[in-house]
């Protein structure tokens, strides 16, 4: 029986190394017409549209999809619910590389890479919504590198770095919650200065706080979604308290979720009563902003809900999907579908298949690393020296 | 009286310091700024304007640019709506006149250098400056290359230089700065054959563009525009027609770039002030109850076991 799976997932594996090795390939090469060709060898981006996919949906969906980390580490150092320990260390890592690759996939977009540290050492433009993010973005990937260390050091053998690294673990968290609000709602508060260009439906004075709510759902919803892929390719890795905990985790935070879309659904309410914005809804644009709204965050709220009443993995799972999905169409709206709506179809913009191609190759990256990390260090399983230590 | 050295040195450095944190308070704040007393500002009479693109072509040659696509003897271009490129720091388009068919206006388009510029105030490396003679001024020696000052331009001007593999630029209209600090014109106003710009203290163009509403009333619509759209600007349009019909906005609103985001980064330190000592709160609340839920544990194992051995020593008492 063992052996079946193995041979199994053997397979799968060879089938994703086959893949993966395309992906590399491919985005090796575009790296290369990039950075010898410049932003328009590669890119479907001009002087109205400045900002494409490496922007909507590497750096947007890429910290709003990292926030597993800090939403599970305050779960559970910060509000004590200990039950879903083990959730931590995943969310943790999937936050860090989630974060490395979006350091990563910044270094493609903007056009000198190599000046990036200089909002910080050379000249400061603190009236910057950027340069917060910039700040924030960079101190909590430090942040998330130092969390995660202690599975490298438990793996490493390095035992008394790593008991230091775990007396901060409070100290960090902490931290770590106080800039993921920040660079989180930050984000959302990039676009406050285009009144004039984002349509009115999606602009508000709440878009930080529309980000930073939704950066918990998709947080939550991405560690619900990362474990189901985890219990299907690395069940072997996970030992029992992890299997055990896992129901409870998707349950748990399966109700959060549903709870945080709710709220989330009150207060777009809220936004487009307090802009007195109703006329729109009757727009083509409003027909679409229904659909973010209703198909994307109510759907996901109440499916969450019965998915937790009748204690449905399944249905739970799959909401995850629709909730994360939704948080991504969010992030492409803002960024793309309602930003420059006053322009005629002729100066929109559309990603090139070769912006595509380099996000896909970042993504892929991240998978490469997640497995590399996960099948040798002790993410899913507790170390056998450091048992009980926390 | 006497002044130790390090008391002076306390001095400076406080001083030092307070200008600093003078300065970011000032910029997340809704302060009102009306510009540079004195600073330059150019009046666009669209009346006057014939559309004959002699300010492109002055505007190509004193900034260096490459030649044209079309020759700027070919008026032909002025057909299509144009914008500014790397190429081209300022187009002239044409408009159907909605009040006098057959009688076409003439806007011409480039950098308005806002009194309180979108692109300086969303700059991370302060690549931008408001210059005291009125100017946006662009320095590519610090700039990232992050185009946020081309996302948050309400008049959508600056361009970047997207086919520069290592040392793309934002390239945009500089008010001739150079020129203008050197005692010259700017390019295209020396240029303009009709007088339909004019180059002066912003105040006096004020002034001139209203002694012109009072003598042809007729002929304007009663609007400077350039005089408080977004908090104002170094460029002031007059026209015929309404702006509108010029394809320039007339829903910007008269708030300036920075104050849109000054009330988003205000609230930074309430975060960092607040978060910290609330999750700490948490986090002994939480620590606690469950020390109370190990003790009450501990109580309850304890308490049952007393019950329990009593119960087991009664039988013997009876015995």
């Amino acid at each position: 029986m063992a052996h079946v799976t193995t041979g199994e997932r053997k397979s799968i594996f060879s089938l994703f190394n086959f893949i993966a090795l395309i992906v590399l390939g491919v985005g090796i090469y575009l790296t290369y017409l990039r950075f010898a060709g410049g932003l328009g060898a590669v890119t479907n981006l001009s002087d109205y549209n400045p900002w494409g996919i490496w922007i909507s949906f590497d750096l947007l969906c890429g910290v709003a999809l990292a926030a597993g980390g800090y939403v599970t580490s305050s779960a559970v150092y910060l509000f004590g619910m200990k039950k879903y320990h083990s959730a931590v260390r995943p969310a943790i890592l999937t936050g860090f590389l989630g974060y490395a690759l979006v350091f990563l996939a910044i270094n493609y977009d903007v056009g000198r890479p190599w000046r990036l540290p200089y909002p910080l050492v050379v000249q400061q433009g603190t009236t910057s919504v950027l340069f917060e993010v910039g700040l924030c973005v960079a101190t909590y990937l430090t942040v998330l590198f130092i969390e995660f260390s202690p599975a490298a050091m438990e793996w490493l053998g390095l035992k008394r770095a790593r008991n230091l690294v775990v007396k901060l673990t409070i100290l960090l968290t902490i931290f770590g919650v106080v800039l993921s609000t920040m660079h989180q709602s930050s984000l959302g508060a990039l676009f406050l200065i285009v009144p004039s260009k984002l349509h009115p439906l999606w602009y508000s004075s709440y878009i930080p706080i529309y980000f930073f709510v939704t950066s918990i759902v998709a947080g939550l919803s991405m560690v619900i979604f990362e474990s189901t892929l985890s219990h299907r390719f690395f069940a072997h890795k996970m030992d029992e308290t992890h299997l055990k905990e896992a129901n409870g985790v998707t349950l748990g935070f399966g109700k959060a979720a549903s709870y945080v879309l709710a709220g989330y659904f009150a207060i777009k309410v809220l936004g487009i009563s307090s802009g007195n914005l109703w006329h729109y809804l009757k727009t083509g644009y409003g027909t679409w902003y229904l659909v973010e709204l209703l198909g994307f965050v109510a759907l996901p709220s109440l499916l969450y809900a019965i998915g937790v009443r009748v204690k449905s993995l399944t249905l739970i799972k799959w909401t995850s999907v629709l909730a994360v999905l939704g948080v991504i169409l969010n992030r492409f709206n803002v960024c793309l579908i309602a930003f420059n709506w006053h322009l005629p179809a002729s100066e929109r913009y559309f990603p090139h298949w070769m912006e595509i191609g380099i996000s896909v190759f970042i993504v892929m990256i991240g998978l490469i690393l997640y497995r590399f990390i996960v099948t040798r260090m002790p993410i899913l399983y507790e170390h056998s020296d450091y048992k009980d230590a926390h | 009286m006497s002044i130790s050295r390090r008391k002076f040195l306390g001095w400076v450095g406080a001083a030092g310091l307070s200008t600093t944190i003078g300065k970011s308070a000032s910029a997340a704040t809704n302060k009102h700024f009306a510009g540079y007393p004195d600073s330059f500002a150019i009046l666009h009479d669209t009346t006057l304007c014939v559309g004959c693109r002699s300010c492109e072509a002055a505007c190509n040659k004193v900034n260096d640019l490459p030649p044209p696509d079309r020759p700027f003897t070919d008026l032909s271009v002025l057909e299509t709506r144009r914008r500014t490129t790397t190429k081209a720091f300022t187009v002239v388009n044409k408009y159907d006149n909605p009040k006098k068919s057959g009688h076409p206006v003439f806007y011409k388009k480039q950098c308005n250098h806002c009194l309180e510029p979108a692109c300086a105030s969303a700059c991370f490396v302060r690549a931008f400056k408001k210059t005291k003679t009125g100017a946006v001024v662009y320095d590519p020696s610090v700039c990232v290359g992050c185009r946020y000052c081309m996302i948050a331009c309400p008049f959508e001007i600056p361009t970047y230089e997207y086919d520069q593999a290592l040392t793309p630029r934002i390239r945009k209209c500089t008010m001739c700065h150079p020129r203008v600090i050197e005692g010259q014109l700017p390019g295209c106003v020396e240029a303009c054959p009709m007088e339909a710009l004019s180059f002066g203290k912003r105040e006096d163009m004020i002034k001139i563009a209203r002694e012109r509403f009072r003598k042809y009333p007729d002929r304007y619509v009663n609007h400077i525009y350039g005089e408080n759209e977004m908090g104002g600007t170094s460029w002031l349009y007059v026209s015929g027609a309404p702006f509108k019909a010029l394809g320039m906005r007339e829903d910007l609103g008269i708030k300036p770039a920075p104050e849109l985001t000054a009330g988003a980064l205000s609230s930074v330190p309430i975060i960092v002030g607040l978060w910290p000592v609330l999750l700490a709160g948490i986090y002994a609340v939480s620590k606690r109850k469950e020390k109370f839920a190990q003790t009450d544990q501990e109580e309850a194992v304890a308490s049952a076991l007393d019950k329990d051995r009593s119960e087991q020593s009664q039988p013997e008492e009876e015995s």
